[in-house]
């Protein structure tokens, strides 16, 4: 096997037959002072599309090559740009309009908690898109090989020497003449790069038949295989004792009953376990007043009250129900306690309004229970004798 | 090599003590007529020159720790500008008389249990020798690496860089405790109920951004009246821009790494700070600070052509000193006053600062070489290319 996939490698290492369709005259040299010294000579002799190739990056090339400044600045800010245009756009879709919800009571969308997302972004896709821009305009992905592959002066460009290569594209380019400069330079071992046989007419093996089905069979191989792993695999039982039931699972179709659904609904007039009904929502006062408070005023219930009191009612009508809200002005504030309209109030009244709402007062009929609300009704009692207190109160 | 040693113009060095002259007496001035105004206003000034002096000592360690070879040409800038930290020693005494102006745990209320539990810690006594520690730990160091950088000038000596080196390993923890020490005592703990444990890097970031720019301007400067050899390039400058550039991205970083993370928790004794920076005005000032020390620089900064560019680099250089100036105001003044306060007694920093700096720099380069010639990493500093 070993010896099969290297023999593989060899033969992938080999270089095809050329054509005699010149590509370029490389030189090679062998200090990084000659191939700085070749570079600017070449720049200077006006030849403008060669290249330098060397094992390492060598101080000082840009220069010598006298390259202007590259795109890639312009372009990565662009894409950066986009980035951020992208990320302002997804958060500001996401959190403000698609999916609102309330974090840390924060705008929906604020800038501070997106910043981080836009620095992402704008990593990310600057960085993408010079990868790609790399891929396309600099490598010219269609074409997959350069021919100065597979040639002795690649090889030792890649290890240990240094080298120039101008190209026959280049509009003062003859062969003599670019040997004879290159050799006056100190290039040695010139040699002559010919296009691969394969490369000479410019096939563009993207479109290639073979490549293309390839691809689409390494889809569904892909595809197929992620749904079987994921989908199938992990959700293979290796016990599955117990697991299935003969039992009625909710949101199951049911074959007993006659509307096919597993889950019921209660029949009419069911009462929940601990839950007692009121059935005066909407009545006039005159009847909600009949209600008598069921829970005994004593210290027990004034102490449960008062508890319950702070918690739910004293955010709007403040700790001793003087109306004094410490919602800064979040929510409007609510009359006082302790007129006399609410001292006169039966029991049942205050109970009804705790259960209805009241104006913008919402029900708390699902916060607080009916024992707890009576007890809520019994510490305003205390309260409001509190502040209206008698000389007779007194020991 | 050819090293110019010709003395700085009269003119560069009247003018230093001429700004450092009004500047005094601008804070003798504002002491006479608002002691605890003074007292604010000399502390920015403070501040302000020592983070210029601490960089400067920095960045020369930074040479010799990371064995940077581009930076030795202008390594003398930054030992010349670490040469104000033998004058902290006179300039913090003002502030120890002025310190009750300055900080309210001095004399807390009583039943303030948060200063109460802090006291250990703030207290006068601690305070003094806290002080005392970091002022004679950069006055140390600042001898030493100077000592040696001086002494190569004429013996050659490799191994006095071997013995900076070896010097700058240990200076680097105690750069970062005593700054950060500095930082909290002198800044932080004017709001002494608040705390925020990035307040060191912050301070730490704008110090070095400052100190860069400084070095910057004086070597644009002293390139373009060909005090440089003739061998920095523009290379060189688009490192320091760079430099300046990248640290400036870290101030912001760290900016708003603290901002987010108050603001997201949201918890009353964090968000008093930034609160007393939203009001009555403080506002404009910190969303200035936000444009001025970070945006408009970072997109100014932002494209090559700029930073090999020396002119337009020389005026961000000054940019970029005179955001430290305003970051350092909007971490002082809100304890002062309730909105910002700018006047005359203000003035005395944008004077007596840069021109104690061109009075310190002139009598170092007219006593000194300019550039470290005896140092063995200078001539590939020289033949730096990028």
């Amino acid at each position: 096997m070993l010896k099969k996939i290297l023999k593989l490698d060899e033969d992938l290492a080999k270089d095809g037959p050329r054509s005699s369709k010149v590509h370029s005259v490389a030189a090679l040299f062998d200090t990084p002072d000659e191939i700085i010294h070749a570079a600017a000579e070449t720049s200077n002799a006006g030849y403008d599309k060669y290249d330098v190739y060397t094992p390492y990056p060598v101080h000082g090339m840009d220069a010598a090559m006298r390259m202007k400044e590259t795109v890639i600045g312009k372009f990565a800010f662009l894409a950066g740009f986009t980035g951020v245009s992208l990320a302002v756009a997804m958060i500001g879709y996401m959190s403000g309009f698609d999916y609102k919800n309330i974090i840390g009571g924060k705008p929906f969308f604020n800038l501070p908690a997106s910043i981080p997302i836009m620095f992402e972004l704008t990593v990310l896709i600057s960085g993408l898109f010079c990868v790609f821009g790399m891929l396309l305009l600099w490598n010219k992905l269609p074409q997959i090989s350069n021919p100065l592959h597979d040639t002795n002066f690649m090889k030792y460009t890649s290890s240990t020497r240094f080298g120039v290569a101008i190209e026959a594209s280049d509009a003062q380019f003859d062969v003599d003449k670019v040997k004879s400069f290159l050799a006056g330079v100190g290039g040695k071992d010139i040699e002559v790069v010919y296009y691969p046989e394969e490369n000479i007419v410019p096939q563009t093996p993207i479109f290639n038949r073979q490549f293309i089905y390839t691809l689409i069979l390494v889809a569904i191989v892909t595809a197929l295989g992620t749904y079987g792993a994921i989908g199938k695999l992990v959700n293979i039982l290796p016990f599955d004792w117990m697991h299935n039931q003969f039992k009625v699972n909710p949101q199951n179709t049911s074959t007993l009953f006659k509307d096919g659904r597993s889950m019921q609904r209660p029949v009419d007039g069911t009462v929940a376990r601990g839950y007692m009904p009121y059935e005066y929502t909407g009545m006039p006062d005159s009847l909600v007043k009949l209600l008598s408070n069921p829970v005994p005023m004593d210290e027990k219930s004034i102490t449960r009250g008062k508890k319950q009191y702070n918690t739910y009612c004293s955010p709007c009508h403040g700790y001793f129900g003087a109306g004094d809200s410490r919602l800064n002005g979040q929510f409007p504030n609510p009359p006082t306690l302790h007129s006399k309209k609410v001292r006169e109030w039966a029991d049942g009244n205050i109970y009804n309004v705790m259960t209805n709402g009241q104006n913008t007062m919402p029900s708390y009929a699902k916060q607080i229970s009916r024992d707890d609300r009576w007890a809520i009704v019994n510490y305003i009692r205390v309260l409001q004798r509190a502040e209206n207190a008698k000389d007779t109160d007194l020991p | 090599m050819d090293t110019v040693n010709k003395p700085i113009s009269d003119k560069v060095s009247k003018l230093g003590y001429a700004l450092t002259g009004i500047g005094l007496l601008i804070i003798v001035a504002s002491f006479l007529t608002n002691k605890q105004r003074g007292a604010f206003d000399y502390l920015w000034i403070y501040m302000f020159l020592t983070s210029v002096g601490i960089g400067g000592l920095a960045l020369t360690a930074l040479e010799y720790l990371v064995g940077a070879t581009w930076s030795v040409p202008f390594r003398r800038v930054c030992e010349f500008l670490a040469g104000i930290i033998p004058l902290l020693i006179i300039l913090v005494v003002p502030l120890i008389f002025t310190m009750g102006d300055l900080f309210h745990w001095l004399h807390p209320e009583p039943g303030d249990e948060i200063l109460a539990a802090k006291k250990p810690y703030l207290n006068m006594n601690f305070f003094l020798i806290r002080v005392a520690f970091c002022i004679v730990v950069w006055f140390i160091f600042y001898f030493f690496f100077t000592r040696n950088s001086k002494k190569q000038d004429t013996t050659k000596e490799p191994g006095l860089t071997r013995t900076n080196i070896k010097l700058s390993v240990v200076f680097a923890p105690l750069f970062f405790i005593s700054m950060t020490m500095a930082a909290i005592d002198w800044m932080m703990s004017l709001e002494p109920h608040w705390y925020s444990t990035i307040y060191g890097v912050y301070y730490f970031a704008g110090t070095i951004v400052c100190t860069l720019a400084i070095v910057t301007f004086i070597s644009i400067h002293l390139k373009e009246n060909g005090y440089l050899n003739p061998r920095v390039s523009n290379d060189h400058f688009y490192s320091l821009g760079t430099l300046l550039f990248g640290f400036n991205i870290f101030w912001a970083y760290i900016a708003f790494s603290q901002f987010v993370l108050v603001w997201y928790a949201d918890i009353p004794e964090e968000t008093v700070w930034y609160m007393q920076r939203w009001h009555h005005g403080w506002q404009y000032v910190s969303l200035g600070l936000l444009f001025f020390h970070f945006v408009i620089p970072f997109l100014i900064l932002l494209p090559r052509s700029i930073k090999v560019n020396l002119k337009v680099l020389k005026v961000m250089s000054v940019w970029m000193v005179l955001a430290h100036m305003l970051d350092l105001y909007w971490l002082i003044m809100p304890t002062y006053s309730s909105s910002p306060v700018f006047g005359w007694q203000e003035l005395g920093m944008l004077l007596f600062a840069p021109g104690l700096i061109i009075v310190v720099f002139t009598m170092k380069a007219n006593k000194e070489n300019i550039t470290p010639v005896g140092d063995p990493k200078l001539e590939a500093g020289l033949n730096f290319t990028l």
